[in-house]
């Protein structure tokens, strides 16, 4: 994918007064090379979680444009639901419908959103929950499931619908390490197959691993960008050091 | 002390406090007059049985309706719902049957044959300001988070209500609504002021045909209970059955 964004503006002012106006993405600018994976990093707040929801449809930015190969995003609610369907979002956490079973929630998107039978839509998730260890678990509903298990099944239903890229948003972060290892090693295998990806995450090795490209995203705007060896052993900026420094030693 | 115990326990002392108070009464139970007017009391309670099913469905709808306006972003839909539940919780049941009935459904020339339809319209619209409440609280308690999930996968906004709210939603207020219920079947009794031959109706006619106050009064009591007492399980067992999925 070819990535282009122009002047990208996020301000969210709240109705009632009761908050100042905020700024979240300041103009930010971002053209990547034919990549398959982007990886965003930066501080808490530095405004990676917004860009990834506008780059998945799920908002509108304030102003500025964002491209995919070319192909503008939508800014109509009609037509963004079409866009949503075409690609695939992960979230932190409580991506599952806690009252279906993981089957259910696989079957749900392809059933519902991509009209699918049944029968074909059992066909569809039958290898990839074999292929990524999670057939024992398939008919569980969520709680009873880990939180790795949960979020490496949000991947899966992510994937069935065959989305042309996915956008993952911190999917480990509410996870403790040893969970942590089972959802990375997944979205490892998904580069491999050569799924097309954005992921957000604090995995700075993971990050140096999967990424072709990584921008550093700080005060709402590109603090640094680059191929993901350059930015990790070459880079020079005070801000990006230090915050490599923390999150590598933390 | 075992739950059986403790229960066999309160009921014991219950027992033996009543039959003291009866038995200070010096009463002369006429049971034999009131057992003649038997199929009064089961077309009644079965009467009671009906209204409150019925009330329970319409109620439903207009909770449900009153819910969705009270979370609506229009603010006229919003004021409409307030003021119908906070107008409908702070008054008698007893003076909305009144005005209904004798000043409503009579300006609106409506049949003395309809006066089941406006009661159990009435008990629905009354019944139906507190479901708003427990409906609304059910739609809140689902987070955000299900509604980005639900946008995420491309459903639109009414299979996000149909597939995701709304089957969570009912999950949650399920206890509440079989609580309701039990509070339904009570307050139909008040159906009989307007004429309306359900159960305390017939008891009461029972009474005044027999002047056996307690005789006709007590069977009441026992044919509430039917009622309500196993409602009240059903609530808790819903409350025990829906605990899980909280994850």
């Amino acid at each position: 994918m070819n990535l282009a964004i122009n002047g990208l503006v996020q301000r969210f002012t709240d109705p009632d007064g009761r908050r100042p106006p905020a700024t979240v993405l300041d103009g930010l600018n971002l053209t990547t090379g034919d990549i398959q994976a982007l990886v965003l990093v930066g501080p808490s707040g530095g405004g990676k979680s917004t860009l990834l929801r506008i780059l998945a449809g799920l908002d509108v930015s304030t102003s500025g444009t964002v491209a995919f190969d070319g192909v503008p995003l939508p800014r109509d609610e009609k037509a963004l639901q079409g866009y949503r369907r075409t690609v695939a979002t992960v979230f932190q956490a409580y991506n599952l419908f806690p009252h279906l079973t993981a089957m259910q929630n696989l079957l749900l998107p392809l059933v519902h959103v991509h009209g699918l039978t049944e029968p074909e839509a059992l066909e569809r998730v039958r290898e990839p929950l074999e292929r990524f260890g999670l057939t024992a678990h398939a008919y569980k509903r969520p709680a009873e499931l880990s939180g790795g298990q949960k979020q490496r099944i949000a991947i899966l239903r992510a994937l069935v619908v065959q989305p042309s890229r996915l956008f993952l948003d911190e999917p480990t972060s509410a996870l403790d390490p040893e969970m942590t290892g089972e959802v990375l090693e997944m979205i490892g295998e998904l580069k491999a197959l050569g799924t097309q990806f954005v992921l957000v995450t604090h995995e700075m090795g993971f990050a140096r691993k999967v990424a072709d490209e990584i921008a550093f995203i700080v005060d709402g705007s590109v603090g640094a960008h680059a191929p993901a060896a350059d930015f990790l052993d070459r880079c020079t900026d005070p801000r990006i050091r230090l915050f490599l420094d923390r999150t590598l030693h933390a | 002390m075992p739950r059986w115990l403790a229960y066999t326990l309160v009921l014991a002392l219950l027992a033996a406090g009543g039959a003291w108070a009866f038995a200070s009464l010096d009463m002369n139970w006429n049971w034999g007059l009131v057992w003649e007017y038997r199929a009064a009391f089961v077309r009644g309670w079965w009467m009671t049985v009906a209204l409150s099913l019925a009330s329970l469905l319409t109620s439903s709808l207009f909770g449900i309706i009153a819910a969705v306006m009270l979370r609506s972003r229009f603010t006229f839909a919003q004021a409409v719902a307030r003021v119908y539940v906070e107008l409908i919780r702070g008054t008698p049941l007893l003076v909305q049957l009144l005005i209904g009935w004798y000043v409503i459904a009579a300006a609106l020339r409506v049949g003395s044959d309809q006066r089941y339809l406006v009661g159990v319209l009435v008990l629905s619209l009354f019944s139906g300001a507190y479901m708003a409440e427990i409906f609304r609280g059910g739609l809140d308690a689902i987070p955000r988070t299900q509604l980005d999930s639900a946008r995420a996968i491309g459903l639109t906004p009414w299979q996000t209500l149909r597939l995701v709210v709304l089957p969570q939603a009912v999950r949650i207020v399920l206890p509440a609504v079989a609580g309701q219920l039990v509070s339904l079947v009570k307050d139909s009794s008040l159906l009989s002021v307007i004429s309306i031959a359900e159960f305390t109706f017939n008891a009461r006619n029972v009474n005044s045909a027999t002047y056996s106050t307690l005789e006709s009064y007590l069977p009441l009591a026992v044919g509430y209970l039917a009622l309500t007492l196993p409602l009240s399980a059903l609530s808790r067992w819903l409350e025990r059955r829906f605990r899980y999925e909280a994850a």
